[in-house]
C-alpha cells in the first residue's frame, strides 16, 4: 500500500538536516547514509550521497530523474559474479 | 470494417470483447467506452453502425493512449529506470523479474526458455 499523502515522503531526520546543510555549504560533500528507505526529495538534486548497502557505502549522485525513488533502490545488496563454470570467451 | 485506433475489430465478435484487441484497452475500459458511446456492450461489432464506429473511435482516439503512443510510453518508463541504474532498472538490464520475485526456480516469463547446464563432473572417490 502506498503511504499516506497527508504524513509526505519519508526522510530520515538527520539525514533531512545534513541534505539541507550541504545545501547551503559552498563545499560539496559526500553525505553517508544506513537510511535506504528514506526517499529522495528535489532537495536532494545535484548531492552525492553514499548509502550504506550492509557492507561499503556506495556513492550515488542524486539526480532529477530519481525523485520519488528511495535511496536504497541505488545501492544494491547482492553481487552477483556469475555462476562457477560461466566463463564469457 | 471497423477500424478503431490503427487495429481492425473482429467482426463476430461481442463489442466489449472485441475492443479489448486494441493494446491499451481491457475490459473494463472497453465497458465504459461503450456505455459512453451509448453502444449496446453485448452488440456484434458487425452490428454497429457507422455513426456508432465513429462515435466510438471519437472516444478511443481522443481519451485513450493505445497502441504504438502507449507501447513507446511504456519503453520510457523502463528506460528511464535503466538509465537512473536504480534495482528496477537493473532487473530490467538483466531480464530478470523486477518485482521481487524467487529466481530460484520459476521466473521463466522474463528468463525465457530454459538454458540447461551441463552436468560437473561427479568427484569419485
Amino acid at each position: 500500500m502506498a503511504r499516506s499523502i497527508k504524513k509526505g515522503p519519508y526522510v530520515f531526520h538527520k539525514l533531512l538536516e545534513k541534505v539541507m546543510e550541504s545545501k547551503t555549504a559552498k563545499k560539496k560533500s559526500v553525505i553517508k547514509t544506513w537510511s535506504r528507505s528514506s526517499m529522495i526529495i528535489p532537495d536532494m538534486v545535484g548531492e552525492t550521497i553514499a548509502v550504506h548497502n550492509g557492507k561499503t557505502f556506495v556513492p550515488v549522485f542524486v539526480t532529477e530523474n530519481m525523485v520519488g525513488h528511495k535511496l536504497g533502490e541505488f545501492s544494491p545488496t547482492r553481487n552477483f559474479r556469475g555462476h562457477s563454470g560461466n566463463r564469457k570467451k | 470494417m471497423a477500424r478503431i485506433g490503427g487495429v481492425d475489430l473482429p467482426r463476430n465478435k461481442r463489442g466489449a470483447i472485441a475492443l479489448t484487441y486494441i493494446y491499451g484497452i481491457g475490459r473494463t475500459t472497453a465497458l465504459n467506452i461503450l456505455a459512453q458511446a451509448g453502444v449496446d456492450e453485448h452488440a456484434k461489432v458487425e452490428t454497429w453502425s457507422d455513426d456508432n464506429i465513429r462515435e466510438i473511435s471519437r472516444i478511443v482516439s481522443t481519451e485513450f493512449k493505445t497502441e504504438g503512443e502507449l507501447r513507446s510510453e511504456v519503453q520510457m518508463s523502463i528506460k528511464r529506470l535503466m538509465d537512473i541504474a536504480c534495482l528496477r532498472g537493473l532487473r530490467h538490464r538483466k531480464g530478470l523479474p523486477v518485482r521481487g520475485q524467487r529466481t530460484r526456480t520459476n521466473a521463466r516469463t522474463r528468463k525465457g526458455k530454459r538454458k540447461t547446464v551441463a552436468n560437473k563432473k561427479k568427484v569419485t572417490k
